[in-house]
């Protein structure tokens, strides 16, 4: 009788390839002939507990046993210890599902991430997957868009704008041409999301802009992937051939009249094209400098057709809202925050990674219940939520619910759900005049507040860590501010004000260290 | 390892007729093209603007717009750094003390071998596994300053057996 054939899965996510997952396979595959034992490699998303990637899980009949980190030089002895049974050792966390950070979670969007083969059309299948886009081939067009407008889904940009209404105003332009573009340029520092369920569950982000299409009767869609992220292009330029061979994209949609053409744009470096005007420049072929609005992108978007401009996850929620129904999604979350986020744990943390939880969840739990506090063990002083735009927080704000509003209400934003944590070590000046350098490089240059403004943003703070002034200069780099803030044309330049502002009012002792000062200490 | 073409204009304008059937073509051009040559060669700007209908300043602005699209030849390899919020809070300003004292240049230089290009970049999407580098499309994460000597050394390595 022939040994059974063990399953073994090993990401092939970029985060997981960054710490040696393709040598761990390669050592996993080598060892196995080696000892004649017959296995199957699945290389599969990641699971998003990014700090024991990578993570190893073996498929045992009472489920995916797991090990991690798991380096190359590490397989010998897993072999030894009799891992492709779930055997104990060092590196094992027992079943992956009962892993706590992994179990406390409440996977909607990220259902399937890290659990299939990422370019299996079956496997995909086999776990729930095209069943929305099924029900909303029988939909009418309003029908589609209702249940997304009434599962209270907002954008997942960093925005919030409610998604069921922009689709409506797609939805009742009138045009002989109307576009998908899924903005997939994922510049915020803190934020890997969009990068992780394209590159281990590609076809939901089909699934959810087909249904896009569907709903408004557009036909062609784009997705705008930045260029620092070549894996992510890759999986889906894969995964978009094979959704064609298979017929869930093109001409004649699984059989039925509905036509979807679906293309992969790589940006070229440029943050600014994150924002969705400028994002709409580019795909043109043009410079990414943003447009004034109105006329909204809606209306007149892509090549001045009315055109949904999405986040990728907003986009990847709809293939579930549309499966299991609206209430269903809505009935996670708080207030007007429905549904749930991924949030990321970046930086200086213990445990980085994923955590998808309803919205409602503290600072406070994802830093310490799931984060597990900073990596070096020194005390957190400070996070950065909602990437390089978003406000640095103290602890003494922790307890704050993740909630839209709540975050407005003291001056932050939930953004794109990233989260970097710093520890004492901070400099919270030197952040500030970061914010302010970063504003200045990436700055489309078409309004004066942000492109003269932060440039000047970087002298004024430079004079203050300088201890030149302090206090008048602190007057003028508020000014500076305020003029950023309701001078700007869009987000870059009206919003760097946020960590720069927030910064100075949480942490004002960073701002009022002469050299001299310092020295003393 | 960087595609270092010398310039051909047949070579460009096969490169620029192969996108030719896209909508908003520029972009997806002059990737190819720098996927070819390793940069935006300046003799490729008059070929774009007659195939696109566009004044060579029209291309020349995008090019210029756009922090990926190169001007010169790069190095054999490119090494990007991440210098974001999330790397900072991981001492990446160490990191990149070291490598430029490592590798003797600084941001947008190329080493003497011509070896290695330096770029700076903002955020690699490895956020929680900071500090993040690059190396021509491989990613790197918790990159220390002795794993950065460890990665440009097994780079130089495998391109030996080469």
């Amino acid at each position: 009788m022939s040994e059974p054939l063990h399953t073994v899965y090993v990401p092939r996510d970029a985060a997981a390839l960054s710490v040696g997952a393709d040598e761990t396979a390669a050592a996993i595959r080598a060892e196995a002939t080696k000892r004649g034992i017959p296995l199957r490699i699945v290389r599969n998303g990641s699971r998003g507990m990014l700090w024991l990637e990578t993570l190893v899980e073996v498929e045992t009949p009472e489920g995916r046993v797991a090990y991690g980190p798991v380096m190359a030089e590490d397989v010998a002895g897993l072999f030894d210890a009799g891992f492709l049974e779930g055997a104990d050792h060092a590196l094992a966390h027992g079943l992956t599902e009962k892993i706590p950070y992994f179990a406390k979670q409440e996977r909607l969007t990220f259902a399937r991430c890290g659990i299939i083969d990422p370019l299996s059309v079956e496997d995909y299948r086999l776990h729930g997957g095209f069943r929305g886009l099924e029900r909303a081939l029988a939909m009418t067009p309003a029908e589609i868009v209702t249940e997304v407008t009434e599962s209270g889904l907002r954008g997942r940009g960093g925005a919030g704008f409610p998604t069921g209404i922009k689709w409506n105003t797609v939805l009742n332009a009138q045009a002989e041409q109307k576009y998908i573009c899924c903005n997939a340029d994922e510049g915020d520092s803190g934020t890997f999301a969009d990068r992780m369920i394209m590159e281990g569950d590609p076809f939901c982000l089909i699934e959810g802009m087909t249904i896009a299409a569907i709903a408004v009767g557009a036909t062609e869609g784009y997705i705008y992937i930045r260029s620092e992220y070549p894996h992510a292009v890759a999986t889906m330029r894969e995964a978009i051939r094979l959704a064609y061979d298979e017929k869930w994209l093109g001409d004649e949609i699984h059989g039925t009249g509905h036509r979807f053409h679906l293309d992969v744009r790589v940006g070229a470096g440029a943050y600014i094209c994150g924002e969705e005007t400028s994002m709409l420049e580019s795909l043109e072929g043009k410079r990414g400098t943003v447009r004034a609005k109105p006329p909204l992108p809606a209306l007149e978007g892509l090549f001045g057709k009315p055109t949904i401009v999405n986040n990728v996850l907003s986009l990847t929620s709809v293939p579930i809202i549309l499966d299991k129904g609206a209430s269903y999604y809505r009935d996670f979350g708080v207030g007007r925050s429905r549904g749930t986020l991924a949030f990321q744990l970046a930086g200086n943390i213990k445990h980085g990674g994923i955590v998808e939880k309803a919205f409602g969840v503290t600072l406070h739990e994802l830093l310490y219940e799931f984060g597990g506090g900073t990596i070096t063990g020194r005390p957190i002083r400070a996070v950065q939520a909602g990437g390089p735009l978003g406000a640095y927080l103290p602890p003494s704000l922790f307890d704050l619910p993740k909630d839209y509003e709540a975050f407005a209400a003291v001056e932050a934003m939930v953004g794109h759900g990233g989260i970097v944590v710093f520890d004492d070590s901070v400099d919270m000046a030197k952040q500030a005049r970061f914010a302010m350098e970063f504003c200045a490089a990436e700055s489309c240059g078409k309004c004066t507040p942000c492109r003269i403004g932060a440039v000047r943003g970087v002298e004024v703070m430079d004079h203050i860590i300088a201890g030149e002034k302090v206090a008048a200069n602190i007057t003028l780099l508020n000014d500076l501010c305020e003029v950023m803030t309701d001078g700007s044309l869009c987000a870059m330049g009206g919003m760097t004000p946020i960590p720069v502002r927030s910064a100075l009012k949480h942490f004002p002792e960073d701002f009022t260290r002469s050299p001299a000062a310092v020295a003393a200490e | 390892m960087n595609a270092r073409s010398p310039w051909s204009e047949e070579r460009a304008t096969a490169v620029i007729a192969a996108n030719r059937h896209l909508r908003g073509a520029l972009l997806p051009m002059l990737h190819a093209l720098q996927e070819e040559f390793g940069c935006i060669d300046e003799e490729a700007i008059p070929l774009l603007a007659r195939e696109l209908n566009l004044s060579r300043a029209d291309v020349h602005g995008v090019v210029s717009f756009y922090h990926e699209f190169r001007r010169s030849r790069p190095g054999r390899h490119t090494i990007k750094v991440c210098r974001a919020e999330a790397c900072q809070s991981m001492n990446a300003d160490g990191l990149i003390d070291h490598i430029r004292r490592r590798l003797k240049v600084d941001f947008h230089e190329t080493t003497a071998d011509d070896a290695f290009s330096l770029e700076p970049v903002f955020c690699l999407g490895n956020c929680a596994l900071a500090p993040a580098v690059m190396v021509d499309e491989t990613l790197h994460g918790r990159v220390s300053p002795a794993r950065f000597d460890a990665i440009t050394a097994s780079t130089l390595a495998t391109e030996a057996v080469r």
